[in-house]
């Protein structure tokens, strides 16, 4: 079993986090006045890199949304943030 | 050159002591410029640079792989092929596939011991009843074989189940599958490898492709380890690595790279002769040649290219085994590996041009890729040859995502790919 660390309860085992998305894929501004291809990119397409990303996770227990990153090869997390503002500060 | 294999052959080396047998395919060195060359040895490269030989008579062709011939998912899944599926687009597509499937023994001289023992997915609830009884008319209007059965049938293809009105699981029916069954998978890639290079395939392997060779905005050849290498054209059949190639050639693919692993017990006598999904669960199994159950369930939930698998989803893999067939609980479990495999968010591929001139995909097969190999190398040798969409695989072109024009299987056919 892989653990994760949640920032806000700490190390936890993998099945309670869910994978949501790559980071740093901005949504188009715009809604519907954004072009057609922004939107399809954004839905639809990843960048699928081998090694060291950065991504979006979910803890399911405490609801914390943060940025984890991570080596998707060896398994290896670098380390993670929250998305919280206040964190931010 | 290999020789022709028949009945007649092996009795002759047989009396000799089998000394005659020599390599099927030569292991030629990268020629500088090629009218097509191929990126991914396994089952789709081998069989498009296959059909591009023979059908449509191009004979400077290399296949390029990083490893070994069919050593990534080709030699990873559970070697299933159906073509139980619900839209007609796939059904176009996969039963394509099977029928190729069905004449492939005979058409490379090459025994992949295709095995139509029928498939069974398995329903427990009378609302997966109904979805049964979708999916079965669904194939049959598309003119593929498909029956609704109830218990009593599933009892006569399947009697190892947990029949238990008391089990988590238990068993109100399902679809079958008759034309659905196992075919070896090695038998495959080796087969279309031999069979190629009979027609004068360059079939490389140890030769990774690093780069795209890109002048003025199209796709000229690949950048290799063994230097640069010029084709017409060039077909990316690369599985997950597809992605991380589409990459270097500046755009991205509509994929996401997850693990899926298999297993297998260790030999037992014959105790089921058909291939079982139980729906509840998603796993699903068949018994070797060999004895050895080999099986296999969703996906790894975390995105990876490690090419091993997580233990949750081993145990949700084997729990939902021994859910369906509590008396496989006695057995050890001899092997477990696991595969990367590219999802496309409709578990449709992508068949078609890449957004570079020249650069052409088959990719984005998923968990579903082996079953599709006679089609997907077929229709890949189509656009190799002709530089455009055969009607088979327009549906699948990259311009779906943008048109909202998705192919759903997740949900059409309800069943794990």
């Amino acid at each position: 079993m892989q653990l994760f660390p949640c920032p806000f309860c700490g190390t936890r085992d993998e099945t309670e986090f869910r994978f949501l998305g790559e980071a740093d894929a901005p949504r188009p501004v715009g809604g519907a006045a954004a072009p057609i291809a922004d939107w399809t990119r954004y839905l639809y397409f990843h960048r699928n890199r081998k090694g060291r990303v950065a991504e979006i996770w979910s803890h399911a227990p405490c609801g914390e949304t943060f940025r984890m990153e991570r080596d998707n090869v060896t398994h290896v997390v670098i380390g993670s943030a929250s998305l919280r503002k206040e964190s931010a500060r | 050159m290999s020789k022709r294999y028949s009945a007649l052959a092996l009795a002759v080396e047989g009396l000799r002591g089998h000394t005659g047998w020599r390599p099927v395919w030569r292991f030629p060195k990268p020629q500088p410029a090629y009218d097509a060359v191929i990126v991914g040895g396994g089952g789709h490269g081998l069989a498009a640079a296959y059909y591009l030989a023979k059908l449509h008579g191009i004979r400077r062709i290399a296949v390029l792989e990083k490893g070994w011939l069919g050593g990534g998912n080709t030699g990873r899944n559970t070697t299933v092929v159906r073509s139980n599926y619900f839209y007609p687009e796939s059904v176009a597509l996969y039963d394509l596939a099977l029928r190729l499937y069905e004449g492939l023994s005979r058409d490379l001289n090459y025994n992949i011991m295709l095995s139509q023992r029928g498939i069974i997915n398995v329903a427990h609830s009378d609302a997966e009843m109904e979805i049964c009884a979708r999916l079965a008319n669904a194939m049959q209007i598309n003119g593929v074989d498909a029956e609704l059965f109830g218990p009593e049938q599933v009892r006569r293809v399947a009697p190892a189940l947990n029949f238990d009105p008391q089990a988590r699981y238990p068993v109100f029916g399902g679809v079958w599958h008759q034309r659905g069954g196992t075919a070896r998978h090695d038998g495959v890639a080796w087969g279309y490898a031999r069979a190629a290079d009979a027609l004068g395939v360059d079939v490389i392997q140890n030769c990774a492709v690093e780069d795209f060779l890109i002048e003025g905005g199209e796709c000229k050849g690949v950048v290799t380890a063994a230097g640069t290498i010029r084709a017409e054209r060039v077909g990316l059949a690369a599985a997950s690595h597809s992605a991380t190639l589409a990459a270097k050639a500046g755009f991205e693919l509509p994929t996401r790279v997850y693990t899926l692993q298999a297993m297998v017990s260790e030999p037992v006598k014959p105790v089921l002769d058909t291939v079982v999904l139980t729906l509840g669960t998603g796993t699903y199994v068949s018994q070797s040649d060999k004895g050895e159950l080999v099986f296999g369930g969703g996906l790894d939930r975390i995105t990876s290219f490690a090419q091993r698998g997580n233990p949750p989803a081993h145990e949700f893999i084997v729990a939902g085994l021994l859910d369906a067939f509590p008396g496989f609980g006695q057995l050890k479990l001899m092997r477990q590996w696991a595969g990367v495999v590219d999802v496309v968010p409709d578990s449709s591929p992508l068949i078609g041009p890449s957004p570079v001139p020249g650069l052409f995909l088959n990719c984005g097969w998923g968990t579903g890729g082996f079953k599709a190999i006679p089609a997907g190398g077929w229709l890949l040798a189509h656009l190799l040859a002709k530089g455009e969409h055969h009607p088979i695989s327009r549906p699948f072109d990259l311009d779906r995502f943008a048109r909202g024009a998705l192919i759903d299987e997740a949900a059409g056919s309800g069943i794990a790919h």
